[in-house]
């Protein structure tokens, strides 16, 4: 099999690729971010037609292809749908393992809502209640809620 | 047999250097709602969905799903097809496949692209192979400015001559209310801009926008129940060459791509003198000198005559043959939808709803897509059923 490693110089040439991006949020995912970020609330929206609350807030729904134009209150806590516990390292993650990814469904919303928890990883439940746990320092991003907390 | 296959939508959006109101699939939404609305349909009267844009442009890599609730294309067959900067006109074509084949009625073509998101330079370097080309012809201006040096030296074309492609199509885009750059532009203006790579200025070359395009396609016998005047398929052919920079382009035989393109295009809709039979170009012609070289490429002259084709004003609205009643790619590229474009303003011409950019009784309209390395995608509309 390697057996051309012996006649021929196997040479690469190394290199990488890194674009800079700048993602428009947009005004309705920015009227969610505003929202966690100075009054430390979490906003949806709901489908006239389907009647589908979905958070965080988007501007259409996909399934009735209409756009949405009522706001809706998404309470800060809810039960946890379903989870796994990360136990590898990597630049891109939130936190460092352990920690657990966990789908929630907030009270309030029809969808579930991605986020993580950090503590108490020994009692993760499926059908937990869970609570926001928002950071000081907020900027408006999704990760201005730190965590979940175990109720 | 295949069949025969019409465009009866177009919707775009507003065109600008940057929606900060907007993500991407919202976007798109726009686009694809104003098509709908055109064609007088809904979004469940959609069979399948094609759609494109540039890879790392958004960094989005799988746009067919991120995108669906914005392209409508939830639990229906959507795929993406992606080839630089043709990918709009590919798009249309493959669109024009799924209805052609039988499998599709009603299909929905959708290209777009948020520019203002990225470092277009950055993004777009990923076209050309890392061992051989990236180190060299880093970005779309150093390629297209050798074509143009090679272009000057064997006809003696002016840069002024080159200038007049701006300032026409910056000229036409005053009548498109979808156009990003709505400022005249004059060959003065442009040869007092920055050099940015001898010989292309600051004014020669395309802007850098954020938008997007969608057009619904019909079947023979369903085309005509949605719109009275639909857009025919003629023609649509497809050239794609090396990426060998140094393979793909003789500069001095001309744009190879886009010759073998248009010939088999004119071929499949039995046009034989383009300049008579053709009633308005929308060309992708991402700077000036394209605007002259390659409507020579095209046949629309012979070699060398492009500069007193254009200089006669032929090409100008009022002219034999108008280029770019939109104001093409000089006034507005986003880059995805850019081609997409080309294909949308020839089917409105032929629909004869292009308002206050409208050529008069349009027959046959070509639409041209240019991108990745030096290749050509054409189609063919016409108000005839063929």
């Amino acid at each position: 099999m390697t057996e051309w490693l012996k006649s021929v110089e196997p040479l690469t040439l190394k290199g990488q690729i890194a674009v800079p991006y700048t993602w428009w949020v947009g005004e309705t995912g920015g009227r969610f971010m505003a929202a966690l970020r100075d009054h430390r609330k979490i906003l949806g929206t709901k489908c006239s037609s389907c009647k589908t609350v979905y958070v965080p807030a988007r501007k259409s729904c996909g399934r009735c292809f209409i756009d949405m134009e009522e706001w809706v209150d998404i309470a800060d806590e809810g039960v946890i749908q379903a989870y796994t516990i990360v136990h590898y390292g990597h630049p891109v993650q939130p936190a460092k393992p352990p920690f657990a990814y966990a789908l929630i469904r907030l009270d309030g919303a029809d969808v579930g809502f991605l986020h993580v928890i950090k503590k108490d990883l020994d009692r993760i439940k499926n059908g937990l209640r869970v609570k926001a746990k928002f950071r000081a320092e907020r900027t408006g991003t999704i990760l201005d809620i730190d965590s979940f907390e175990l109720m | 047999m295949a069949r025969r296959v019409a465009i009866v939508g177009t919707g775009q959006t507003y065109h600008k250097s940057h929606r900060p109101d907007v993500t991407s699939r919202e976007m798109i939404k726009e686009a694809v709602s104003s098509a709908l609305a055109d064609a007088e349909l809904t979004i469940r009267d959609i069979d399948a969905i094609v759609i494109g844009n540039m890879d790392h442009f958004e960094s989005i890599n799988y746009v067919d799903t991120y995108s669906v609730e914005g392209s409508g294309g939830v639990m229906k067959p959507i795929m993406k097809v992606t080839t630089g900067g043709t990918t709009g006109a590919t798009v249309a074509i493959a669109a024009y496949y799924h209805v052609s084949s039988g499998f599709f009625d009603r299909v929905l073509a959708i290209g777009f692209e948020k520019n203002s998101e990225s470092d277009t330079t950055g993004a777009i370097i990923t076209c050309s192979d890392p061992v051989w080309d990236r180190f060299s012809y880093s970005g779309a201006i150093p390629s297209l400015a050798t074509e143009a040096t090679a272009y000057m030296e064997k006809y003696g074309a002016t840069q002024e001559d080159a200038a007049l492609i701006a300032e026409r199509d910056r000229g036409h885009a005053m009548n498109n209310p979808y156009a990003h750059l709505r400022r005249p532009l004059t060959v003065a203006d442009i040869m007092a801009s920055p050099m940015l790579a001898y010989p292309i200025k600051l004014g020669d070359i395309c802007p850098r926008s954020d938008g997007a395009c969608a057009i619904v396609l019909a079947a023979d016998g369903i085309a005509q129940k949605i719109t009275g005047k639909p857009a025919w398929f003629k023609a649509a052919a497809v050239r794609h060459t090396y990426t060998w920079f140094g393979d793909s382009t003789d500069y001095n035989k001309g744009l190879v791509s886009m010759q073998r393109a248009s010939k088999d295009a004119y071929a499949q809709a039995g046009i034989t003198k383009p300049v008579d039979e053709i009633d308005v170009a929308e060309l992708y012609l991402p700077y000036t000198w394209a605007g002259l070289k390659w409507i020579e490429d095209i046949g629309f002259c012979g070699p060398g005559e492009a500069s007193k084709f254009v200089g006669d004003g032929h090409t100008h609205m009022g002219g034999k043959l108008p280029i770019n009643p939109s104001g093409g790619v000089i006034s507005t590229n986003c880059i995805g939808a850019t081609a997409l474009l080309r294909v949308a303003e020839a089917a409105i011409q032929v629909m004869g709803k292009g308002d206050t950019r409208q050529v008069p009784d349009v027959r046959n309209a070509i639409a041209t897509g240019f991108g990745g390395c030096f290749w050509s995608d054409i189609v063919i509309l016409s108000s005839e059923r063929p």
